[in-house]
């Protein structure tokens, strides 16, 4: 039988927050997150945003796609595969990588937790089965995606420690950025990770404890300002910690058509994350090369942009003739007050010295109007608070 | 260090043919060997007492003629017992009919023989245009240099110059099947059998087949004397083209190491450094060339890990997986087939009565079954070569399809009798007295050749030889010009450019590429 034939309740995938979510969701304002059916926003936006920047947003982490990478090669297996040297993520540590195509190009980003000796759980937003399987060819290992048995819940804010510690997380304040821990007799594995750059952790559990860790943490929550947070705040949360989106301010190599159009790590300015010196893995030979020749052809920058008119899809320009990129990610940014964006541009125009500008289109009562607003880059995150690094974080 | 000293897995006869242009252009060259003899697929066995034959390929119609003169083959000892030899196709009954140099002979009618002329006149045009590409590097498509593309050029210049009538021909057949190009040329059952039986000889494809067309022209394409495709037996069994090749690659200077297994290549940022052999002892060298197979040298002896996934994936799929039986009889006497005098039991005798006989045969292949009623390719070696057999005796080699390497009961014991009778019983439809002249007799199926031979799925060239797994695409995309990702690594043997069969092609074009990249 056809999956069209199926009643809804069966052709849709829910998360294991359903319940709980679709009871939050004022607006029924949803979207499809690779099927998973995914709030946009539960209220308000501009709100759940705020909640994530002074109290505690609560993000539906369900569908990010999960991998359980065990087996006797399995560190030989993920350091081949991603750009970063894999050995020096201990036990309890969780890596930011890229994993990339024989040509060195980015097929997507993710999170690589060590969760014990040998056994490792990737994360990406999308879906790279057949990849990762294909990459185990040669290496004595198994990679089973468990998205649909684990359950994810991101807690971000400057309040979400104090929530965990309330929750009774004893300890919690101990962890550090990017290490990882068990509660509750190992049934709840909590991270400091997220993608709100400030302090924030995130919650992973068998989908079976779902609906009771979500309603442990809002109980705890109760007076230090949580809320649940959709897509669209963190969206806006990401573009100012400065995160990269795929399929947004990048296209995983392996879907795109013409040529020339995915980026190498170095093309989207993570080539702090690429390690030549490390054992060989998939992209080095072209990566080298790359980075000999410097022939990186485009460059992606953090722009402040003049003006308060958010700069979507603008076009970049050097001087204001001279068309030498575009903008993927742009936002007013109430914390930083700044009207900020993501863009790539030809190298080398990537620079303070290129004169950049943005033409930006807006429209005011239906009427369109055009200004070409001069642009800095800028190297730091446009948000990017002690809190997020400090152990322990101070008890809001 | 030992930046000069390159160092060659497996002696095989392209193995051979690479070391010794190698050492000629200045190398210090040792050839590592698995086996405690040299030959590789290209060896000659006792499989019985006093009983000798050629372990896998038994006639020789490809060899490169380049190789055999700059290399002073038959100063070395190269001889053939037979040459020119015909092929009598026969029928279960008593009906045959020859296929040699002068035509055909037999009940054939007039349409077979203005069909064979026309047919063997086109052919032999398109091997020849195809030969010349056949015995250089072949261009690369993407990032290619100045010569790549210079030689691509020429290629379709030269397919232009064919002339509008021939090039139209060539560019419909280059990827149909020979079923349909010989139902266009012939009447005769017994001709079309034999000739698509030379077509999908050695592969997994029946004569229906798309691609079988190109596996006939590259049958022709090689160097057969005194015409493309013309059969020879060397003397001794195909192991005499061994001797003749090792005792010139030592006379180069090479260093053979026989009885000697390579465990894994070794690499040291990110290039060769040598190999370490199963028991231990590491050599170092500047350079290793290949003649393994492709899969074994890059999954087995190299390692995913040194590899990008992509490639390695590549590698993991080609297609190489044999459907080619080796059956090898000792007689007590010369066998009697009804039909063919006595003296013509030197040529080659094919069993493929009709194309849909043959495409039958092929059928069980696709599901992991083995032919019930196979084709075969027939030899007698003994007849023009007495010191193959005690005297008064005869042996028998014959090229048995199809048998598939994954077979889906397994190449068990029982299976192994099963297909052997089967062999038999077919044989004895065209000598029904041979069964009791037998004295000794050994049948070995692609997974025997696997073990005997190290050839990944028992495929006699190293990958199938099809369109995909051809020319710029052969073995895989990212390694067409010898060269593996891996600096200083290469591979030399059938798996490259251009292919198997006994040709030595490969490990001298795969030489004079390391020689003029100056390699080392």
């Amino acid at each position: 039988m056809s999956v069209a034939g199926k009643p809804v309740s069966e052709r849709v995938l829910r998360t294991a927050f359903y319940s709980r979510t679709s009871e939050a969701n004022l607006l029924n304002k949803w979207h499809s997150w690779r099927g998973y059916t995914t709030a946009d926003a539960y209220y308000d936006a501009s709100i759940e945003y705020f909640a994530c920047r002074n109290a505690t947003g609560v993000f539906d982490l369900c569908p990010m796609t999960k991998y359980r990478i065990t087996g006797p090669d399995a560190l030989a297996y993920l350091d081949r595969l991603v750009t970063r040297d894999m050995t020096r993520i201990k036990p309890g540590r969780v890596a930011y990588a890229v994993w990339c195509n024989d040509a060195g190009k980015v097929i997507d980003d993710g999170t690589i937790f060590h969760l014990s000796q040998g056994e490792y759980r990737l994360c990406a937003y999308g879906r790279h089965l057949a990849w990762l399987l294909a990459a185990t060819l040669g290496f004595d290992v198994s990679v089973e995606e468990e998205t649909d048995e684990i359950a994810a819940l991101a807690v971000q804010g400057p309040t979400s420690c104090a929530i965990l510690k309330d929750m009774g997380l004893d300890g919690i304040e101990n962890l550090k950025p990017f290490g990882l821990t068990h509660f509750d007799h190992g049934q709840l594995m909590v991270s400091r990770t997220g993608f709100t750059g400030d302090l924030g952790y995130e919650l992973w559990v068998e989908r079976r404890f779902a609906e009771n860790l979500w309603d442990r943490l809002f109980e705890a929550g109760r007076l230090r300002g949580i809320r649940a947070m959709g897509g669209d705040a963190l969206d806006m949360a990401r573009i100012e910690a400065g995160f990269l989106q795929a399929e947004v301010d990048f296209l995983p190599a392996d879907q795109v058509v013409r040529p020339g159009r995915a980026r190498s790590p170095y093309e989207l300015g993570l080539g702090w994350l690429v390690d030549l010196e490390k054992a060989n893995f998939n992209g080095r030979r072209a990566l080298a090369r790359e980075k000999a020749e410097g022939s990186s052809v485009w460059q992606m920058v953090k722009l402040v942009i003049e003006g308060n008119k958010p700069a979507d899809a603008s076009y970049i320009y050097a001087g204001t003739r001279k068309q030498v990129g575009f903008v993927t990610s742009a936002m007013w940014s109430p914390v930083a007050k700044q009207n900020i964006a993501l863009a790539t541009v030809k190298a080398p125009y990537g620079n303070n010295e290129s004169n950049l500008h943005a033409e930006i289109y807006y429209q005011r009562e239906l009427h369109w109007s055009r200004v070409m607003a001069r642009c800095e880059v800028v190297d730091k995150p446009f948000w990017d608070p002690p809190r997020r690094r400090a152990t322990p974080p101070a008890d809001y | 260090m030992q930046a000069r000293r390159i160092i060659v897995i497996g002696a095989g006869h392209n193995g051979l043919t690479c070391a010794a242009y190698l050492a000629r252009g200045g190398y210090d060259v040792v050839v590592v060997e698995a086996s405690d003899h040299v030959g590789g697929a290209a060896d000659t066995r006792e499989f019985a007492d006093g009983f000798r034959v050629s372990g896998c390929a038994h006639y020789v119609y490809q060899l490169n003629q380049q190789v055999v003169q700059e290399l002073g083959l038959q100063q070395h000892g190269l001889e053939y017992s037979a040459r020119d030899l015909s092929t009598i196709a026969l029928s279960p009954g008593e009906q045959r009919v020859t296929i040699g140099p002068g035509g055909l002979s037999g009940p054939v009618t007039e349409r077979d023989r203005s069909g064979h002329q026309e047919f063997t006149r086109l052919t032999e045009r398109f091997a020849g245009l195809l030969s010349r590409y056949l015995n250089q590097a072949p261009p690369r498509l993407a990032n290619g240099t100045r010569k790549d593309r210079l030689t691509l050029a020429r290629l379709g210049w030269d397919i232009r110059r064919l002339g509008r009538d021939d090039m139209r021909e060539l560019l419909r057949v280059g990827a149909i099947n020979i079923y349909d190009v010989l139902n266009e040329f012939f009447d005769s059952d017994l001709v079309k059998g034999a000739i698509s039986l030379d077509a999908v000889l050695g592969t997994h494809m029946g004569p229906r087949s798309p691609n079988s067309v190109l596996t006939y022209l590259y049958r022709l394409a090689g160097n057969g004397v005194p015409r493309p495709g013309a059969l020879a037996l060397p003397r001794g069994g195909m192991g005499g083209i061994a001797a003749a090749l090792e005792r010139a690659a030592r006379a180069a200077g090479v260093e053979i190491r026989s009885g000697t297994a390579v465990g894994r290549i070794t690499v040291s940022h990110d290039r060769v450094s040598g190999v370490e052999l199963t028991d231990g002892e590491r050599l170092e060298a500047g350079l290793v060339v290949s003649s393994a197979d492709p899969r074994t040298t890059v999954l087995s002896l190299l390692g995913a890990r040194h590899c990008e996934t992509g490639f390695v994936r590549r590698i993991h799929n080609l297609r190489c997986r044999g459907n080619a039986a080796k059956l090898h009889l000792a007689l007590d006497g010369p066998p009697d087939f009804p039909g063919v005098g006595a003296p013509d039991l030197r040529h080659r005798l094919i069993f493929a009565p009709d194309m849909d006989y043959a495409e039958r045969a092929f059928n069980p292949a696709k599901y992991g079954e083995y032919s019930t009623e196979p084709v075969m390719e027939i030899a007698l070696p003994s007849m023009s070569d007495p010191s193959l057999a005690p005297e008064g005796k005869h042996v028998l080699s014959a090229i048995v399809q199809y048998a598939p390497y994954q077979l889906k009961a397994g190449w068990d014991d029982g299976q192994k009798q099963a297909f052997l009778d089967v062999a038999l019983a077919t044989l004895a439809t065209v000598a029904p007295g041979i069964r009791d002249q037998i004295v000794a007799g050994e049948l070995l199926t692609p997974a025997d050749i696997e073990a005997r031979y190290r050839i990944s799925g028992g495929h006699w060239h190293h990958g199938e030889l099809s369109l995909d797994q051809f020319m710029f695409v052969r073995p895989v995309p990212g390694a067409t010009q010898y060269a593996l990702p891996v600096d200083g690594l290469f591979l030399c043997g059938a798996g490259a450019h251009p292919g198997g069969g006994i040709t030595g092609t490969p490990g001298r074009i795969a030489a004079q590429v390391i020689v003029e990249g100056g390699a080392a």
